[in-house]
């Protein structure tokens, strides 16, 4: 299990990377902290002719908070995210999330936006920034565009990113007061990537509900403030409108099961937290 | 910097373990190969090569880190340690290794260098950590012999006497 062989190009400045990435075409791809790539890379799945690293361009190492939105550069590691001294009071429902993200010791060199452009369907920080409403700014050699997340994640391990693009960052909306945020995973081990995890947002303007692991992207779902006999309805509605099969680690039946306890027991943990 | 050739190899330079270490590498050399194999510290050890078991897990940058999961070229400039810099001298062996000694944990062995290197870093920056975070930290890691039940006694007991150093010290 050694990656195949690859050219490597450290750039100095963000246009360097980009005109790189433009040349190298679909054989170019970006490292950062390397740890959804490396397996990856190490099992063969991945064989680009071009690693282009990203982690000295400075201007993308940066967590910005404009008006009611958190911007995460490229550069910005899981751990230091986590660490963010803001992040309690801005972000919740990620302070709730982060400790489900691998491992300590993979959290310490991956990045927030290699997760999001690695798009497992079952990982948690995609789950996140579609739940909140999050975007995604993208930038190529000569155009620059922000996509929705929920229009970013397109099918399994697939984006929108386009040829010669690359995440310049990702935005997540600041948590406004008086908003509930919850979020629930079941999956074999701790670290493992989630069999079913479910994060909810509760507001003045009704519920969502975001669900991993079950279809072949993070799917998000608005319903109307609901009253407790509405519930189970509600989310049995959802768990069969999710593209649910099976697999060697669980049943498309058991996943279903499980979007109707966690996604339960995360709308109302939300609208608690909200009240 | 130039666009580095893949049939090449190319310089890379970081600290190891407090020394400055020079070499030449190919690009798609992982740091736990380099490790190994051309440096010749072969107390790291590789299980998995795909991030699951920890066995390779090094500090980069005072943090804990899959070694098998990051190329060689990445850390330049960084600082390394690995399992060879516990030890003060290789007649001693660390309080966090006398205590895994003492209390048995471990068994065969192959994953104890990537589990010392993680609880290194815990207990250095939390040296009150409790069972649970120590637990936290153990879940980057498998262990067959154990059951992990004598790693997380061997880890509480290294805390305990890691405090008392530390107010001697005081």
């Amino acid at each position: 299990m050694k990656p195949a062989s690859f050219d490597f190009l450290c750039p100095d400045t963000l246009e360097e990377a980009l005109a790189a990435l433009s040349q190298g075409g679909p054989e170019a791809r970006v490292i950062a902290g390397g740890q959804s790539l490396v397996p990856m890379l190490n099992m063969r799945l991945a064989r680009p002719a071009l690693l282009v690293d990203i982690m000295r361009l400075e201007a993308l190492r940066r967590i910005e908070t404009s008006g009611d939105e958190i911007s995460v550069g490229a550069g910005v590691r899981q751990a230091e995210l986590e660490t963010w001294t803001s992040l309690g009071r801005d972000l919740p429902l990620l302070a709730a999330v982060f400790p489900w993200i691998g491992h300590v010791q993979t959290r310490s060199r991956g990045t927030v936006c290699g997760s999001i452009a690695h798009a497992d369907p079952s990982a948690e920080l995609p789950l996140s920034l579609v739940t909140l409403g999050g975007w995604v700014s993208l930038r190529g050699h000569k155009q620059k565009r922000r996509v929705k997340a929920d229009d970013f994640f397109i099918g399994m391990m697939a984006t929108d990113l386009a040829e010669g693009e690359m995440i310049e960052a990702v935005h997540f909306p600041r948590a406004r007061p008086g908003s509930g945020y919850a979020f629930r995973e079941v999956g074999r081990r701790h670290g493992d990537f989630a069999i079913v995890a479910c994060a909810a947002v509760a507001d003045e303007r009704g519920l969502r509900l975001g669900i991993a692991g079950v279809d072949d992207r993070p799917r998000v779902f608005s319903l109307p403030p609901l009253d407790d006999s509405q519930f189970d309805d509600a989310i049995n509605d959802i768990a069969w409108s999710l593209n649910a099969r099976d697999d060697f680690h669980a049943s498309a039946r058991y996943r279903r099961d499980l979007v109707r306890s966690l996604g339960r027991e995360t709308l109302k943990e939300a609208s608690r937290c909200r009240a | 910097m130039p666009r580095m050739n893949a049939t090449r190899r190319h310089p890379v330079n970081f600290t190891l373990n407090g020394r400055a270490v020079s070499v030449e590498v190919e690009n798609r050399m992982l740091l736990s190969d380099l490790l190994r194999h051309e440096i010749g510290l072969t107390g790291t050890h590789v299980g998995c090569e795909h991030g699951v078991c920890g066995a390779c897990t090094v500090q980069i940058d005072g943090r804990p880190a899959r070694a098998c999961l990051t190329l060689a070229q990445q850390v330049r400039g960084s600082d390394v340690r690995t399992v060879e810099a516990l030890s003060p001298n290789p007649a001693e062996l660390s309080p966090l290794q006398a205590a895994f000694r003492r209390h048995h944990g471990l068994q065969c062995g192959f994953c104890t260098p990537g589990i010392l290197m993680s609880l290194d870093t815990l207990l250095r920056e939390t040296p009150d950590a409790d069972r649970d975070e120590i637990r936290e930290h153990l879940t980057g890691h498998l262990c067959r012999c154990t059951g992990y039940a004598s790693i997380i006694e061997a880890a509480l007991a290294a805390a305990d006497e890691l405090r008392k150093e530390e107010k001697t010290n005081a």
